[in-house]
Formats: C-alpha cells, sequence, structure tokens
C-alpha cells in the first residue's frame, strides 16, 4: 500500500532524510519512531505530497505521489503534525469543505462527514466555531478531515500529541481500529504507544533507519526488554550530536 | 471544480469575518467622500464621473486592496493549513485562481454598491453611461492588478503585516510613477526614455484612456497579463518554499 523506495530529502547542504526505504501492507500499522528532527515530519510530507523529494519515490497504492500527485494524494488522508485548521469555520463546515474538495457531493458528502464526525466523537462541538476549540477537539478535527474520504492509507503525523491520557487512549484505539482495513503509518515519541497500536515499528534517527521490527523483536532487540534502552542505544541525542 | 470550492471559502471566510465588511464601508466613504469634496462632483457640473470619482480610485485601491489581499497566503502559511491545502488532490493553481477571484468579489460588491452616484449622475444630467462602465472596468482592473500584486508579496511571507507593507508600497510606487506632477519632477532628472519605461509601469497609463471612455484592447492587455504574470510567480514562489 505504501512503498517508500530510496527516499531522499535535502534543504540546501542539510539531508533530512536519507535513501530511507520501507512499506506497510494493508492491515498494517507502522509506527514511526525517532528523536526531534530525525526526518519523521519530512518523510512524512514527502509521502503525502507536500514536499517534493530531492530524489526516490513513494508509491501509495501504486502510484507514484511523484510521477501522478493528484491521483496518489486521493488515496491518502492525511493528519499534518500541528493539526492546522481553519479557524474561522465551523467543524461541520470545515469537514464540508474538505469533502467537496476531495470531490464528495451531495448525499455522499453530508453522509461522509457524519460519519467523521462520529468516528471521532465531535457531536458536540459540531456547530462550534474552531477558534473555540480546546486542542483536544482540534487535533480530533483535524483527524476527521483526514477519515473523510474513507482512505485506504493513513498518514497521521503524532496524532496523540498534546492530548489528555484519555484522549491518547481513544485515538489509540481508533488507530488500531482502522488498521485492521487500511495501511497506516504514524509518527510519535511515546513509546507505549508502539506496543499499544503498533504491528511493527522502525526507528530513524538523522534520516536513517536504525531499527526495524514487530514490537517483540524490538523488545528482544534492546536485550533489556525495555523499549527506551533500544530507543536511546540506537538514537543519538541533542547534546551528542553537537558535541 | 476544487477552484470553485476553494473560492466558495475563502469568499465565506472574508463575510464572516469584519475584514470585508471594513473594507467595503471603508471605501465607499473614501470614495463618495472624496467626489463630493476634493473631487468637486456637484461645483464642476459635469455630467461624468471621470475626475469627480473615478480619478480617485487608485489612490483608495493602493491602500486598501492589500487589506483585502493580505491574508490569502501569508495565513495559510502562518497556522500552517497550506500542508491540509498541499495535500488534498487540487493543484496549486486551482487554489490561487480561488484565492484570487475571491479577494476580487469582494472589490466587485464594493464597486457595485457605489452605485448611487451613477444614479445621481444620471439625474442631476445626461452623462455617458457607457464611459461610466468603462470606467468601472477600469477601477476594477486597477484593482485586481493590485491585489495580484499582493497576492505574489504574501506568498513571499507567513506574516500578514509584512505583507501589508510591502505590498502597499509597490502599489504606491505604481500610483506614484505614472502621475503627471510626478513624472514631471522625475523627467527633469533623467533622460525621456527612462521617464516614459517608468511611466508605462504605471497604472494611469492604462487607467486613464478607459476612464475617458476608451477601449483600448492594449490596456486590457497590459492588465490581464499583469495579473497573470503576478499569479504565475506566485505560484512558482509556493512550489519552490517547498523543494
Amino acid at each position: 500500500m505504501i512503498e517508500v523506495e530510496n527516499l531522499t530529502k535535502q534543504f540546501g547542504s542539510k539531508i533530512a532524510v536519507s535513501n530511507l526505504s520501507f512499506t506497510v501492507k494493508k492491515g498494517e500499522v507502522l509506527g514511526f519512531l525517532g528523536p526531534n528532527g530525525a526526518g519523521k515530519s519530512t518523510t512524512m510530507r514527502m509521502i503525502t505530497g507536500f514536499f517534493p523529494p530531492t530524489s526516490g519515490d513513494a508509491k501509495v497504492c501504486g502510484i507514484s505521489i511523484v510521477d501522478n500527485p493528484a491521483a496518489a494524494k486521493t488515496k491518502i488522508g492525511y493528519l499534518p503534525e500541528s493539526a492546522p485548521l481553519y479557524n474561522d469555520m465551523t467543524v461541520t463546515g470545515f469537514l464540508k469543505f474538505c469533502a467537496s474538495i476531495r470531490g464528495l457531493s451531495g448525499t455522499a458528502k453530508n453522509d461522509a462527514v457524519e460519519r467523521a464526525i462520529e468516528t471521532c466523537f465531535l457531536n458536540s462541538v459540531a456547530l462550534q466555531s474552531i477558534d473555540t476549540l480546546s486542542k483536544g477537539y482540534r487535533h480530533r478535527t483535524c483527524l476527521a478531515q483526514a477519515l473523510l474520504h474513507d482512505p485506504e492509507v493513513l498518514i497521521l503525523d503524532e496524532p496523540t500529541d498534546g492530548l489528555d491520557p484519555n484522549q491518547k487512549y481513544e485515538v489509540r484505539q481508533l488507530i488500531k481500529r482502522l488498521g485492521k482495513t487500511k495501511a497506516i503509518l504514524f509518527s510519535t515519541h511515546i513509546l507505549e504507544e508502539v506496543e499499544a497500536s503498533c504491528t511493527r515499528a522502525v526507528i530513524v534517527d538523522r534520516g536513517i533507519i536504525v531499527a526495524d521490527g514487530t514490537p517483540a523483536e524490538l523488545l528482544a532487540q534492546s536485550g533489556t526488554g525495555s523499549l527506551t534502552d533500544l530507543f536511546r542505544a540506537v538514537t543519538s541525542s541533542d547534546t551528542e550530536a553537537a558535541a | 471544480m476544487s477552484s470553485c470550492t476553494i473560492y466558495k471559502r475563502e469568499l465565506s471566510s472574508y463575510f464572516s469575518q469584519p475584514t470585508a465588511y471594513a473594507i467595503i464601508v471603508i471605501f465607499l466613504l473614501l470614495s463618495t467622500g472624496l467626489s463630493f469634496s476634493f473631487g468637486k462632483f456637484m461645483t464642476i457640473g459635469d455630467a461624468s464621473l471621470e475626475w469627480s470619482f473615478f480619478f480617485w480610485h487608485p489612490w483608495i485601491y493602493m491602500l486598501l486592496a492589500p487589506a483585502v489581499g493580505m491574508r490569502l497566503w501569508a495565513d495559510e502559511q502562518r497556522t500552517g493549513t497550506i500542508e491540509l491545502l498541499g495535500t488534498f488532490p487540487v493543484s496549486t493553481w486551482s487554489a490561487i485562481v480561488g484565492k484570487f477571484f475571491a479577494a476580487a468579489s469582494v472589490w466587485l460588491l464594493a464597486l457595485v454598491l457605489t452605485f448611487p452616484i451613477m444614479l445621481t449622475v444620471n439625474y442631476l444630467g445626461m452623462p455617458d453611461n457607457g464611459a461610466i462602465l468603462a470606467g468601472y472596468l477600469g477601477s476594477f482592473l486597477v484593482c485586481c492588478t493590485f491585489l495580484a500584486i499582493t497576492m505574489l508579496v504574501s506568498a513571499c511571507t507567513r506574516d500578514q503585516v509584512v505583507c501589508l507593507i510591502v505590498s502597499v508600497a509597490i502599489c504606491v510606487a505604481m500610483v506614484l510613477c505614472g502621475y503627471d506632477d510626478f513624472t514631471r519632477e522625475f523627467g527633469k532628472a533623467v533622460s525621456p526614455a527612462i521617464v516614459e519605461a517608468v511611466v508605462s509601469m504605471g497604472v494611469w497609463n492604462h487607467f486613464s484612456s478607459l476612464n475617458r471612455g476608451l477601449f483600448r484592447l492594449q490596456d486590457l492587455v497590459w492588465f490581464v497579463s499583469f495579473i497573470f504574470a503576478c499569479l504565475l510567480g506566485t505560484s512558482a514562489i509556493l512550489s519552490a518554499k517547498r523543494s
């Protein structure tokens, strides 16, 4: 479903992502781990077609995002890192706008919006203006936008960032449930999330994959049975990088 | 189709916030106020709107048009919604076109609402209504030109205030560089060829003939190609920013 082939992104002389390759199959939830600045968001932005890669390609459902971006984008639902929204709109208005831009109209559009509102528990704020929403609701509104067109591939950049423990639990359950029928790639800092909802995880550091396996394999690889230990062993911290 | 969806969103955003109302009210007050005061609409006793009314429009637009256009891309970049737009299956070009026409529509409405002055001049005398319509067309084209410049500037920055200041400066330069009093002073210092080149970059050269009721194809071509070039530039800047 997602095939990333030798993806590289260079900003000036800085290499953000270097020759990254991995695949995510249908029914798989891939956790994308790594320290801040490891290239997680850049990779996701390339797969979703926001950034053109310097070299390499990403295929979504067999369609290249480089050669045929418009067709590939229809297959993807994307939650950007900061959950950006149009603050002057209401939740329903925003979702209807996103549905129209995805080519839905009439009853199909209304049904899709209703379904997304229900899936993301937005009923109580559906008619509220977005600039009055709390962070949790903002995140879920942006997540709802990614689910509208029932995409085959979901790319979620830190979907649980800034949520309270209850909301985190709900989002993890949602990811797990959706992961049965879709290919999901999501990035996170929270290592428990990997065990809670991923079928597989990769750890990236400075644009390179440094560990790849099922949560059980990664735990075994750590030697101590702790993902934190493995994470610390294979990635470099900011202070080391500076030194 | 997607341009239309973006057009509707932008237009409703103008009217769901005070922006459009404030701009329209200020424009109406200024344009009629200037006609009856400095424009001497009543005392001249001429049944035309050329000097009393349309003459003031470029001066008003150079300050107010950027206020309408400044948020178009600057705001998208500041809030990060550009990442949503960039990953929707729409081309940058259709987003540019949708946004431009939304801003132009606000100004079209403002111009339509000046109709009482047209009724007044028809009540008081026998004006050439064809010339008045040409004046309206010229006025609208000047406004669209300034909007296109603002859009180009707003693609460069995420700060609306910077966008406003830079766009106003460019628009003021375009109004001044073709204005007679200015070119006379300017002409004393430089060669006539340079003066001619500078004047042709100004809006008066193309607006004045339309304002007199003279429709010249070359003016229309100048306005349309200037606007088109700015929109193309916007597209180039937005793409360059991502790579």
